[in-house]
């Protein structure tokens, strides 16, 4: 089926009815929302989930016999299996709800750290998100374990060999991510995973960018970890997911422990609960993971593959058309790339350009993206960041396009 | 002009502009007018802490004045320096410390930035109203 065909599958102004705030009006003008990457706007099937939660449903899980607990402790754990669907997880008590990404990482930087000796090393690669380098330095400066780092090239592609080069015996863990927030770069991650286990190496994907925008298969990557947050991918913020291989997530040790997490307590001795549970501390956001699997449901019914081809149209659109603004320059150029478009434009501070296009109501990033030693990589101080949702549309762009040529000419 | 009536000058040219397109075309045009810093005043302690701009501030004194020099790497940054300039600029520590600097407010500058970009319009002027009395100190 070619692209075309394939695009009919979807109706976007349909799609976007579902999206209350695409209706919105900012300064004057119809909302224009490029900045799904930071977070993405949610669907009404999300917002009435999370509605018929707090008016019908709300109690706490996994504690009480009434029958309000029962029902939305089910819900949750139905919830669980949702996503465990979406992922393709082997079992549901391989994911275990989070706050987000940056928690999932923490929590195994936490937990996997706590075996690390010094000299032992981790290896990143140069296009981390700060919640991907920050656990790790932080450990290995615990630790005195070394951060190593994968570089990329001049396109923003990882530079394989490098990489090989970089696994040694005191590789502990590897931890990627799988697509870069700021340059649009798809890793190959399967890859990354065969090379890494070819030494018994373990590998943690940060799914951030990924989720929302591709069919996520942990089994098929054979992934020992991957996490993600629910507000990238149309669900609610606060929660997120972190995926671990079940022999993983027996190993490791605990986490944050309290109420939820036990079998018996007792001051003399504590029988801690099985997996999930023994990562899950506290009353969770259960609005969240309601949430979240109603996003998941939307997603499906949308179709991860329709998603995937017309998002994909919408960048080599938007790549097209912003290349040919003069002096336009876009930073992130490999190969494999989701919708995300980062910028600069000679002469032009992102800050100036971002704050002009606010106000003909389109709605853009612009700064480092918490991914600064990208900027250092190429000597930039920012870029703008376009990033492309399946409900954005190509006259969207097109205004994007006059939006920029009008902003240049004000500020050159 | 003293400092008040500059801050009612610079409030009535901003309600001549219908909507915030025209109020930056406005404070970009300030930006380019901005006396700019000497290169060699360009270093990191004379950098004032905003968010995503880099924002530069050197002052000296002269005959009981004071006399601001500044620069951002941002146009619209350099143009809302340029208004606290226009306010500030030239006047004696005491007049600085005095200033209501309510045009920030009453423009709608306070309202329509961000609280991160007003923060750092904030952050300015707080800069400038300590170099103010830095100076009175020393008198
Ligand atoms: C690649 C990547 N990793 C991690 C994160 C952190 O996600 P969160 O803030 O939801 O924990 C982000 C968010 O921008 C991201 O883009």
């Amino acid at each position: 089926m070619n692209l075309k065909e394939k695009h009919s599958a979807l109706d976007i102004q349909k799609i976007r009815k579902d999206f209350p705030i695409l209706s919105r009006k900012v300064n004057g003008k119809s909302l224009i929302y490029l900045d799904s990457g930071a977070t993405a706007q949610k669907p009404k099937q999300v917002i009435d989930a999370i509605t018929k939660y707090y008016s019908e449903q709300n109690a706490n899980i996994h504690r009480g016999v009434h029958t309000l607990s029962q029902e939305i402790t089910s819900a949750y754990e139905n919830a669980r299996a949702t996503i465990q669907k979406h992922i393709n997880a082997k079992h549901t008590h391989e994911i275990i709800f989070t706050s987000g990404t940056t928690e999932s990482i923490n929590l195994v930087a936490t937990t996997f750290g706590k075996w690390l000796k010094p000299g032992d090393e981790i290896l990143v690669t140069a296009m981390e998100h700060h919640s991907n380098i920050l656990p790790w330095q932080q450990l290995c400066e615990e630790k005195s374990a070394v951060l190593k780092v994968i570089p990329i090239n001049e396109k923003g592609e990882l530079l394989l060999d490098e990489y090989k080069k970089l696994i040694s015996s005191e590789t502990k863990l590897i931890s990627i991510t799988h697509v870069s927030n700021t340059l649009g770069t798809i890793n190959p991650v399967k890859e990354i995973i065969s090379i890494a286990h070819a030494k018994n190496i373990p590998v943690l994907v940060d799914g951030a960018q990924a989720i929302p925008h591709m069919r996520i298969n942990v089994q098929d990557l054979d992934t020992d970890f991957y996490c993600f947050s629910g507000h990238k991918v149309y669900g609610p913020t606060g929660v997120g997911i972190l995926y671990g291989k079940e022999q993983w997530l027996r190993k490791l040790p605990n986490y944050q422990v309290g109420g939820g997490t036990i079998k018996t307590v007792s001051f003399a001795k504590t029988e801690y609960a099985d997996i999930p549970l023994r990562f899950e501390a506290g009353t969770p956001n259960i609005e969240g993971g309601i949430g979240l699997a109603a996003a998941i449901d939307y997603v499906n019914e949308i179709g991860l593959e329709n998603i995937s081809v017309y998002e994909h149209e919408l960048l080599e659109y938007a790549t097209k058309k912003l290349s040919a603004i003069e002096g336009l320059k876009i930073i992130g150029t490999a190969k494999n790339k989701a919708s995300v478009i980062s910028f600069v434009i000679h002469g032009i501070h992102p800050y100036d350009m971002g704050i002009i296009l606010d106000q003909l109501g389109i709605a853009v990033r612009t700064g480092h993206h918490c991914t600064q030693p990208i900027m250092d990589k190429f000597g930039l101080k920012g870029t703008v960041r376009v990033s492309l949702a399946f409900y954005n549309t190509k006259e969207e762009i097109n205004k994007l396009v006059k939006g920029i040529i009008k902003a240049k000419e004000m500020l050159k | 002009m003293n400092i008040q009536e500059i801050e009612t000058e610079i409030i009535e040219e901003f309600s001549l502009f219908e909507d915030w397109m025209g109020k930056y075309e406005h404070i970009i045009e300030m930006g380019k007018s901005l006396p700019v810093i000497a290169e060699r005043y360009k270093t990191d302690e004379r950098l004032i802490k905003g968010c995503q701009s880099k924002v530069w501030l050197h002052s000296e004194m002269k005959e009981g004045k004071i006399f601001f020099s500044a620069d951002s790497d941002a146009i619209i940054t350099k143009g809302l320096i340029a208004m606290v300039m226009r306010v500030l600029n030239e006047h004696s520590p005491d007049e600085i410390l005095d200033a209501k600097m309510d045009f920030v407010e009453k423009t709608g500058l306070k309202e329509h930035l961000s609280p991160t970009r007003a923060n750092g319009l904030v952050n300015m002027i707080k800069q400038m109203k300590l170099d103010a009395l830095a100076y009175k100190a020393k008198v």
